[in-house]
């Protein structure tokens, strides 16, 4: 009986405790392009204290602050752009999920695509090359005539 | 006192790994029979013992003994009996005993089922496990051991996190581990390939079944992984590309090339280096996801308390590992080309092309885990990659190799008579194509090219993996297991991709607040907030919502989201109310009380989610089902056929 | 024949990268404010709330800027530190206190010593977020020209005053965007 009670005391006090794991406390925005831009946000900054999470899913205070900040800012008709210079400038390209393209992001950035040309590149020369030489017998080769084997 | 004794049986294994590891190495190079002999038992003694270990830890956690550090930091007697052993590896001591466990279960395995390979490979195979599970049980002893004592010991535990309370997550890191960690062993054959300097048909065929199982066990527990982070973490999420996310991803993205490349070499006797360097990389991904998930080097939500020493003896582990691998391979891969051709379109090509946008794919993962500690370690600032940047980059090589997929699967080897499969492939991207239109503009509503295409791969995939079963079945004929295996793992792969395609096209995400008895429309279902009361758990307490949904007026279900506060760890968690479906989950999930019966709440529309996870289970069913085809059995019934033929009396009865 | 040893040199790099990377510490987050101007703030004083306190009152000369808040154990541990510094008259301290209550904070300075010449009630955080602030206790090294020349995040000990601080305050040494 003592322990039910104090579980749920504690249970009310840290509802009513700043770190509990929060979404929004203030209502959606009425215009609900807004409120899409504002949800997408939210999904594209790194929480500074939960490091592994966005600000739309921490429950930190310091969350749940600079959501309202960019509730705030939005509102008053800031662009996507302006709002994430805001974070940017107090908080670093940290706070960006989205690496800005820079100079010292050009390899993360057109490393994938380059990687992508040379791999086929490497490829086509390899089959060409391969084109090129006498077909040799296996042992697989009844099997793959019978259609028994892939 | 048992603790002790598990201390003594780990201590004893690591003396037989450095055995194992000599008298398998020393004694194939030798060719002296009783040294590989001595290795196979080695591994045997290995086995026993480590099992013997990992049974005492358990069994400290199950008898609750606080006096055992690692116990107190991680159970508690409320803890119900069976999350007392899932806690055995739910920190880094215990994840790294299971984690030898699994490799020493995986080296005796091949010390006991190694018909068709000789002893002096079969030996290497063993030499080569041994130094790696000598290193990781080097690692726990020095570093990381899970028997230490907690003097005086402590009357009550610290609790298992309770978001690991949980069936799912409790079977998670087993799954997980026996799939990389089993990719040892295509890495140990791929050495003691090069070490021999040779590799022919018969290795590829030998080393296969091996891979597949691993892979196997990689897809499935990757998906769980997936699974409950999805209805636990109760935020809807199923993929963060978090760094450990990415350390599983990229293994299994190797595994599945190794898979291709291993018939290709089983076949033709070609990629035999390509062979060889992804069971190298594979295995390197899995040693460097340990790594990075306990050395502190990267920020996740998976890793363990970091301890840069811990993480200077896996670095230097890893370097001694893959180093050594790879120095050899650059020494005698070139020895291994074979002059064999095949034609441009053939599906040596196709497979060509598979195995390098896996690469390219699993490269760009790594790539952009690490780059965050490129930057920083350049001193050019702190930067983060994540979801945004994973989503649009791996589409790069993942779009072609989805349509490469649909034909490839069709090519014949050499030379692909592709003639005759050009109108069912066409009438296939056709239907596709039409689907695709269908979902996105009737069902949905909302076109856009990538929405499109994401349709269009899926079901291109589907129906083309669908076309040599049917074909087959209608012509009366049978599907050799081979053959019905890849139909279907790439039938998975279809259905995962449709999920993931529909459900990040088209799901609707809501974050609002609610008080009671109001009601709120998310995707054509309206949510009614009933009202919220008091639980009590096993071990914890919660707030408890009724929350109503309804379609067309017509009630669909009645959802039961909590808060719920563990008595111990009194961190709060959340707990989704999810309704499952196969074409859309609902989910909602509670935020915090803003007073007066109102709360904020997160409310979701996930259509065709499921298939995610069930496109692995196909994927992986599949992979089973390759297993069974009779190539693996050959060396088996050849034994049974010996032994007839020799056989007197058989032979009278049969003239 | 040499793209056989491309792997291993691959490999070695990365190794490389993970040796400098062990001795980092990837979740800090250093500050881009390092060479900007210090934001402005203008908050009721903790000490008497009818008064202001603004970063005006402090041009022209070097000061400290610490935020801290009675909920933070970090605080609590420095806090004698900062009063032994303020004793010595260095520089002066400014004080922002981070979404806390002000009766806490209040009975905070009267009971543990006040190192601050002035403590700004930052109720909303707004101040905190401008200066961004992820982890209290952050402490700011302003020249007298209102730029930011040093930040310290975490708990300020001793070796951090005396190596990095000082040589800045006193001069021996120039704001070159140092950090942690």
């Amino acid at each position: 009986m003592m322990r039910v009670r104090w579980s749920a005391i504690l249970l009310s006090l840290l509802l009513l405790s700043p770190i509990v794991r929060a979404l929004d406390s203030a209502p959606a925005f009425e215009d609900a392009g807004l409120q899409a831009r504002y949800e997408a946000l939210t999904r594209q900054l790194r929480c500074l204290v939960c490091q592994n999470e966005t600000i739309a899913d921490s429950g930190a205070t310091l969350a749940a602050d600079l959501r309202r900040e960019l509730r705030e800012q939005m509102a008053a008709g800031k662009s996507d752009a302006e709002v994430l210079k805001f974070m940017t400038d107090r908080y670093g390209a940290f706070v960006l999920y989205k690496p800005p393209f820079e100079q010292r992001t050009w390899l993360l950035w057109l490393g994938p695509a380059g990687l992508l040309l040379i791999g086929m590149g490497v490829a086509i020369r390899v089959i060409m090359q391969r084109a090129k030489l006498p077909e040799q017998l296996d042992s697989e080769e009844d099997a793959i005539e019978k259609g028994e084997s892939v | 006192m048992s603790v002790e004794l598990g201390h003594f049986a780990l201590i004893l294994a690591f003396s037989l790994a450095l055995a194992q590891a000599f008298f398998g190495l020393a004694g194939a190079t030798t060719h002296r029979a009783h040294w590989m002999a001595a290795a196979r038992s080695a591994v045997i003694g290995q086995l026993v013992f480590v099992v013997f270990a990992f049974g005492c830890l358990a069994a400290a956690f199950l008898r609750n003994d606080f006096s055992v550090l690692y116990v107190a930091g991680n159970s508690n007697t409320e803890l119900p009996a069976f999350y007392r052993v899932a806690a055995v590896w739910g920190a880094h001591e215990g994840s790294l005993l299971l984690w030898l466990m699994v490799l020493v279960i995986w080296s005796a395995a091949v010390g006991v089922f190694n018909r068709g390979m000789s002893t002096e490979f079969i030996s290497k195979v063993l030499g080569v496990l041994g130094l790696v599970s000598g290193g990781f049980a080097l690692f726990i002893i020095a570093t990381s051991n899970p028997f230490e004592r907690l003097l005086p010991a402590a009357l009550q535990g610290r609790d298992l996190n309770p978001l690991l309370q949980d069936p799912a997550l409790a079977a998670h890191p087993p799954m997980l581990y026996t799939g990389y960690v089993g990719l040892a062993v295509p890495f140990a054959c791929a050495v003691a390939a090069l070490i021999e300097g040779k590799l022919d048909a018969n290795w590829a065929r030998w080393v296969k079944p091996w891979t597949i199982v691993a892979w196997l066990f990689l897809t499935l527990g990757i998906a769980l992984g997936s699974f409950w982070a999805y209805y636990e973490l109760g935020w809807g999420g199923w993929w963060f590309w978090d760094p450990v996310e990415n350390a599983s991803f990229m293994p299994w993205l190797m595994a599945t090339a190794l898979i291709h490349s291993l018939s290709v070499t089983e076949k033709r006797g070609l990629f035999k280096s390509w062979t060889i360097l992804l069971a190298i990389f594979g295995f390197s991904l899995s040693l460097l996801g340990t790594f990075l998930v306990r050395s502190g080097v990267l920020i996740s939500v998976h890793a363990f308390a970091s301890d840069p020493s811990r993480g200077l003896f896996i670095l230097i582990f890893l370097a001694l590992c893959i180093g050594g691998a790879l120095t050899l391979y650059a020494w005698r891969a070139p020895r291994l080309q074979s002059n064999a051709g095949f034609h441009i379109i053939s599906r040596e090509s196709f497979l060509l092309f598979n195995n390098v946008l896996l690469v390219v794919a699993a490269s760009l993962i790594l790539l952009g885990t690490l780059y965050p500690l490129f930057i920083d370690a350049l001193n050019l600032g702190k930067i983060s990659v994540g979801p945004p940047y994973f989503a649009v980059v791996f589409l790069i090589p993942m779009l072609p190799l989805l349509f490469l997929v649909g034909i490839g699967m069709h090519a014949s080897w050499k030379q692909a008579k592709l003639a005759a499969m050009r109108k069912p492939l066409l009438i296939a991207l056709g239907v596709a194509a039409l689907f695709a239109v269908t979902i996105t503009l009737l069902i949905y509503g909302r076109m856009s090219v990538l929405k499109f295409v994401g349709q269009l791969a899926g079901a291109w995939v589907i129906l083309s993996s669908l076309y040599q079963p049917i074909t087959r079945w209608r012509a009366g004929q049978r599907v050799p297991p081979g053959i019905l295996g890849m139909c279907v793992a790439h039938l998975g792969l279809g259905v995962f991709v449709l999920g993931v395609t529909t459900v990040e096209s088209y799901k609707i995400e809501k974050d609002l607040s609610l008080g009671t008895g109001q009601t709120v429309t998310v995707g054509h279902y309206d949510f009614n907030w009933v009202d919220t009361h008091q639980v009590t758990g096993p071990n914890y307490d919660a707030i408890e919502a009724t929350v109503r949904i309804t379609h067309d007026g017509q009630e669909v279900t009645v959802l039961h989201p909590q808060k719920r506060v563990y008595h111990v760890q009194t961190s709060p968690m959340t707990e989704a109310g999810i309704d499952a479906h196969w074409q859309r989950d609902l989910l909602v999930s509670m935020g915090d009380d803003l007073g007066n019966g109102v709360w904020s709440v997160r409310v979701q529309y996930k259509p065709l989610v499921r298939f995610i996870w069930l496109g692995a289970v196909i994927m992986a069913i599949g992979g089973f089902i390759g297993l069974l085809d009779r190539r693996y059995r050959t060396v088996k019934q050849t034994a049974e056929q010996t032994v007839q033929v020799s056989d007197p009396v058989s032979v009278a009865a049969r003239s | 024949m040499w793209r056989f040893l491309i792997p291993g040199l691959v490999f070695a790099v990365l190794i490389g990268f993970f040796v400098i990377g062990l001795k980092r510490d990837p979740s800090y987050v250093p500050s881009p404010l390092i060479g900007k101007a210090a934001p402005a703030f203008s908050l009721s004083k903790v000490e008497d709330p009818t008064q202001q306190v603004s970063d005006k009152d402090f041009v022209g000369r070097k000061h400290l800027v610490n935020v801290w808040a009675t909920w933070c154990g970090g605080c609590r541990q420095e806090h004698e530190f900062l009063v032994a510094i303020a004793k010595q008259n260095v520089i002066p301290i400014v004080g922002i206190d981070w979404k806390d209550e002000l009766p806490l904070a209040q009975r905070w300075l009267t009971q543990l010593g006040n190192p601050y010449v002035a403590t700004g009630f930052d109720m909303e955080g707004r101040v905190a977020i401008d200066y961004g602030v992820y982890g209290a206790p952050e402490t700011f090294l302003v020249d007298e020209h209102g730029i930011v020349i040093y930040k310290h995040v975490g708990i300020l000990t001793v070796e951090v005053w005396q190596n990095e601080m000082l040589p800045l305050i006193t001069g021996k040494a120039t704001a070159n965007g140092a950090r942690t």
